[in-house]
């Protein structure tokens, strides 16, 4: 049916005002519940990371607080690497307070793309089975892949060197490709792995094709096979969160406390 | 006149089926097919998305100026697929997770484009209803026997339930690789198309 052309305009101007209603109608009432999912989800992976859940282990919101019983949240400088006792783990948020201008310095330029370093860093220390001493830190991490920024976190042993473990909770990397940083086969690859060379430099990389045990090649990661460039995103996002922008300082304080 | 509607609603089930024998919507069918649980919550929101727009296209269609239509029915659709995806993540986490992109892309699924344009322009809100439902089935029977093989056979489960004991795991079934990568559902689709036009011999193209 042929119409006059006013009569197209308007009825594509109703078309779309109803379809953005409904879809942000949508977005809305449900966000409360995806934020909830999301925040589990985030929780889900300190916990695989810290290495006190398997990948294929099915928790409900309960069984996660549970488990967290071995998990101290702290909030950090960032820049010094001191606790920053005044503000609130469980009400921080990180990526809020790296968007806001007041509260963020911008980073230096970095392949993984990060833009603005966050005044504070929220940082998991894993307890062992007494509550007592500190077996492992699981650290936020983040950075730019081939499509989307991943995030995720990375946990170190006690020797603040040996990978614990990684995870990454969200990511826009192709399915069956680099999507497989999903994949707990390929995250298991990193457990045992050393970070730092011996005069702690950062060492560890993503390789190409099949890296030998950790005994062998202790700085070396499986590749994901046809993904060449997230697998280069994750060795930049590891490199640039445990150097001297990320959580450089807050290690080597550690490690000063411990000298002493 | 139920003679027409039982047609619209069972004819895409075997006789015109969307994937088998019109061959749309490919795409997702090899992708979310390795597992049956995923492929059922994508066949539902398939059957959803594409009922709908059907029946909100039928009730416009008589108003969709020519000159817009397909943008117009492409709004319609994007902002029913949304809606799902936000429903999804809302109520269902870890499967939305698993189907990652592929409900986004409902979107560009030929069938719902092609049903939208091919019969609810032209059709009734009543029988476009029917149709879409029709259609969104005949997309699911394919999609749920095609996940049925290749997760019994790649990885020895049905919903995520153990039925053939792995060999990793102590049992006797070497799982098929290639029944958990794409190619797979190439063949079987294809499989399933030859066992649809052996039964159905009209559906032979003439040479």
């Amino acid at each position: 049916m042929q119409r006059s052309p006013l009569y197209t305009i308007l009825f594509a101007t109703a078309v779309c005002i109803v379809c953005a209603i409904v879809v942000s109608a949508s977005a809305v009432s449900l966000k409360e519940r995806q934020e909830f999912n999301a925040a589990l989800e985030k929780q889900r992976n300190v916990l695989q990371a810290a290495g006190l859940m398997d990948a294929d282990e099915k928790l409900d919101a309960q069984e996660i607080a549970q488990r967290f019983a071995r998990i101290e949240m702290e909030v950090i400088e960032l820049t010094t690497g001191e606790p920053a006792p005044d503000v609130d783990p469980e009400t921080f948020n990180q990526a809020r307070e790296a968007k806001n201008p007041s509260t963020s310095t911008p980073a230096p330029p970095n392949p993984s793309l990060v833009k603005r370093l966050p005044n504070h860093a929220l940082i998991y220390k894993v307890l062992d089975e007494e509550g007592g001493d500190i077996e492992a830190v699981v650290l936020p991490v983040e950075g730019y892949g081939l499509w989307k920024t991943l995030y995720g976190f990375i946990a170190l042993e006690d020797d603040l060197n040996t990978v614990r473990g990684i995870t990454f909770y969200d990511h826009g990397e192709t399915p069956g490709l680099g999507g497989e940083v999903d994949n707990p086969r390929w995250k298991s690859r990193w457990v045992g792995r050393k970070v730092f060379g011996d005069d702690g430099e950062l060492k560890i990389e993503v390789i190409k094709g099949f890296a030998p045990p950790p005994d062998e090649a202790p700085y070396k990661v499986d590749g994901l096979s046809g993904a060449t460039l997230t697998s280069r995103g994750v060795t930049n996002l590891v490199h640039f969160w445990l150097g001297e922008n990320g959580f450089g300082p807050y290690l080597e304080k550690i490690e000063q406390r411990r000298a002493t | 006149m139920a003679g027409k509607q039982q047609e619209a609603l069972a004819d895409p089930l075997f006789n015109s089926n969307p994937i088998a024998l019109q061959v749309l919507g490919i795409c997702s069918a090899l992708a979310v097919t390795t597992r049956m649980d995923t492929s059922l919550v994508m066949s539902i929101a398939v059957i959803c998305v594409l009922t709908l727009s059907n029946v909100f296209i039928s009730l416009l269609r008589n108003g969709i100026p020519t000159n817009i239509r397909i943008i117009v029915q492409l709004t319609i659709i994007a902002s029913l697929v949304i809606v799902t995806d936000q429903i999804l993540k809302a109520y269902l986490p870890d499967i939305s997770k698993q189907l990652s992109v592929f409900v986004g892309l409902i979107i560009t699924n030929c069938i719902i484009m092609g049903r939208a344009e091919a019969y609810a322009m032209a059709n009734p809100p009543g029988m476009s209803l029917l149709d879409g439902i029709g259609n969104g089935l005949g997309y699911a029977v394919i999609l749920m026997a095609t996940a049925f093989l290749r997760e019994l056979f790649g990885s020895g489960r049905l919903f995520g339930k153990e039925i053939l004991p792995l060999v990793t795991e102590g049992g006797w079934y070497n799982p098929n690789g290639l029944m958990l990568l794409s190619p797979s559902a190439f063949f079987i689709i294809g499989g399933l198309i030859w066992a649809l036009r052996v039964w159905k011999t009209d559906q032979i193209e003439a040479e």
